[in-house]
């Protein structure tokens, strides 16, 4: 055996085994996800999160806080001025450099939905931008539920649907009941369509959880930002280690 | 200038003769073998690892607030209003995984090339107990942003304890300091995590590198070097095989550091969760004690350990079985020397039965830690359909713990009684010209 066949003998294993770890760990992640529609999200454009940001403060911060979150780092996040947001966003009176509180009280929401709405800040990351993108297209009408919705995502949900004016009013074809098990749903139908078409009520809802996966993570702006001149740098150095490697192992025989 | 540092360098002697000896004895006149090949880079990747915890340490410490009220909202504190904490948090948890990774490959390394068989038991005892105290520390990190799954984590681990008879459940009280992991939990946890073990940790690498430097580095070919011919470039004495660590291994080694930082840096900046393996989903939910995720499990680096002792069913009225398994899992590594009694160290010259047994051995590491994350949970139903998922995970998780354990009962059996069949080992290193 030469030198070199030696040489890929001995790497075979090491780079087969890295190999496999790798292709083993993305389709578990790929099974996680759980057959769950693709979100589409990208934290990187500015527009979808303004967009997102706007849906957010109209639609959801009257329950749900982001007490994580400053409206100042997102007026400089989102390419906003002070004014942009203190007039459009800031609907609760806080001030700039404070976080996005909601004004609804925690002890009086718990009694009105049975369950205090979460704060989120982290949704994104807890849940994944798949599953809140699905939840946001899966609410219909179920007059059995206190509050008139249901969820396919998260069924029996305590939440109501406040974006049905945009999306209209969805309702569930159940299957047939097998034998002692509750119906479940077979697919939702529009029965009412809303303000926007499926096709822009998809897009809003990928905005909106777009501008969630930002709030959960504002630093993944950076990351990308910086990520690639670190790893090009890293790639020179590396570079020149191994020409000074090189230049030092020539006398090794 | 330069007059200035060789009076300074005088000064210094004068007072501490033993200081730069010191200095030649572990860098520039430590001979090492001259065929060390990708795995040997692994043990000064660790070192870097570990230079990394402690140094991102001290600054994460700067900005946590170590009490069950405050820790989460102080790691977001760090994530989002620190300036660069994200990026300390992320080399600080990257590193953590990846420090598992550098050291599963060190100590696989050290077993297919028989570094740990005489005259280096030391070594290896001293790197085991690094191991385990590295655990230690890991689950005590893992505990600190006090997110779910680091309460249900420390509430599953900590009760593990609790099977021991009689004082099980008054120890889980005294370790935990209170019926549930609670603020008084989170406060002695951190002051371990960033104080006592990290002191014992860096005493024991400073142990594990004497250790070493006193009998000199194993190679690829597992013969030893100080045996071999005398007399290199450098010194008369010396081996011929040797050469000088500084400067030949600090270049070679900065090329694995190079490659090492680059795909550190790839999962820093853009996988930072790594899909959920590094920093779990459920761990960005707060700890609540009255929400259970919805599958418990340690971070990956434990799923091997953390399956054993799933696997072992409890009897005779008692679940402890399983937890003597599990650090028994670790002990039986601690005696590798012992257990391989053959004389030759490399795998390269051993018998075949040496290395299929390694092989399973592996593969049963890997197909625990799968059934410790829960991946075998998932993947049955889908590859075969409508089956008794526990019955069958049970048969294969204990069929791989029996594997595990199997390979040091046959390496002992192998080499103690002589059934295996070695080839001739060289008289010297293999690169040599």
């Amino acid at each position: 055996m030469t030198k070199r066949q030696l040489l890929m003998k001995r790497y075979i294993f090491p780079v087969a085994l890295a190999f496999s770890l790798i292709v083993g760990s993305a389709s578990v992640q790929a099974s996680e996800e759980g057959g769950l529609p693709h979100a589409g999200t990208n934290v990187q454009d500015q527009a979808s999160l303004q967009r997102g940001a706007k849906l957010f403060f109209n639609y959801c911060v009257g329950c749900h806080s982001l007490k994580y979150m400053r409206y100042e780092r997102i007026a400089s996040d989102l390419g906003l001025t002070e004014q942009d947001v203190m007039q459009n966003l800031n609907f609760t009176g806080a001030k700039f450099g404070e976080t996005v509180v909601s004004h609804m009280p925690e002890e009086s929401a718990a009694k009105w939905f049975g369950k205090a709405p979460p704060d989120l800040s982290l949704e994104v990351r807890a849940k994944g931008a798949d599953w809140v993108y699905a939840y946001l297209n899966s609410f219909y009408l179920d007059p059995s539920r206190p509050v008139g919705w249901n969820n396919t995502v998260f069924p029996n949900a305590s939440m109501p649907f406040p974006l049905w004016e945009l999306q209209g009013l969805q309702t569930a074809e159940m299957k047939p009941a097998k034998a002692g098990e509750d119906p479940a749903v077979e697919k939702l139908v529009l029965s009412q369509p809303g303000k926007l078409t499926p096709a822009q009520f998809q897009q809003a809802t990928r905005d909106l959880t777009s501008f969630l996966e930002y709030a959960s993570e504002p630093a993944a702006l950076q990351r990308h930002h910086y990520g690639i001149w670190v790893l090009l740098f890293l790639a020179f150095f590396t570079l020149l280690a191994a020409m000074l490697k090189k230049e030092y192992w020539k006398d090794v025989h | 200038m330069a007059n200035v540092f060789t009076s300074i360098g005088e000064w210094v002697n004068e007072r501490a003769p033993n200081m730069m000896p010191a200095y030649r004895k572990h860098m520039t006149e430590y001979y090492a073998p001259k065929n060390f090949n990708l795995w040997y880079y692994f043990g000064s990747l660790a070192l870097l690892v570990l230079v990394n915890q402690i140094v991102t340490g001290i600054f994460l410490t700067m900005n946590y607030n170590p009490s069950a009220a405050g820790a989460f909202a102080s790691v977001e504190y760090i994530m989002r209003d620190v300036e660069w904490g994200w990026l300390i948090r992320y080399m600080h948890s990257t590193g953590a995984s990846l420090f598992f990774v550098v050291v599963f490959l060190h100590m696989f390394r050290g077993i297919m090339y028989g570094s740990y068989k005489k005259p280096r038991e030391l070594v290896w005892l001293l790197g085991m107990l690094i191991f385990l105290v590295l655990m230690a520390e890991a689950f005590m990190g893992y505990v600190l942003p006090w997110g779910n799954m680091s309460f249900w984590g420390a509430k599953v681990i900590i009760s593990l304890f609790g099977t021991i008879p009689y004082i099980g459940g008054d120890l889980v009280e005294w370790i935990m300091g209170d019926f549930l992991p609670a603020d008084a939990t989170l406060n002695r946890f951190f002051a371990l995590h960033v104080i006592a073990l990290p002191i014992v940790l860096l005493l024991l690498v400073v142990l594990h590198i004497a250790a070493l430097h006193e009998v000199g580095s194993n190679n690829p070919d597992g013969v030893e070097i100080k045996k071999g011919p005398k007399g290199n470039r450098w010194d008369a004495l010396k081996p011929t095989d040797g050469i000088p660590f500084h400067p030949y291994y600090t270049v070679k080694d900065l090329v694995g550091v190079g490659f090492f930082l680059l795909i550190a840096a790839f999962i820093i900046f853009f996988a930072p969760t790594f899909g959920g393996w590094f920093l779990e989903h459920d761990n960005f939910i707060p700890a609540n004690n009255l929400a259970t995720p919805s599958h418990i499990k340690p971070v990956w680096y434990f799923t091997p350990f953390y399956a054993i002792v799933r696997m072992i069913p409890s009897f005779l009225g008692s679940a402890v079985w399983g937890v003597i398994a599990m650090f028994g899992s670790i002990a039986v590594l601690f005696l590798m020397p012992w257990f391989d009694r053959g004389k030759v160290k490399s795998i390269r010259y051993r018998g075949t039965g040496f290395k299929v047994a390694l092989g399973l051995f592996v593969l049963s590491f890997f197909m625990l830690g799968a059934v410790g994350a829960g991946i075998t949970a998932e993947v049955m139903p889908v590859w075969f359909g409508d089956i008794d998922v526990t019955f069958w995970e049970n048969l294969f998780g204990r069929v791989m713990t029996v594997i595990y354990f199997g390979f040091f009962a046959f390496l002992w059996a192998y080499t103690y009684f002589g059934w295996e069949k070695t080839k001739p080992v060289p008289e010297r290193v293999t690169t040599h010209d």
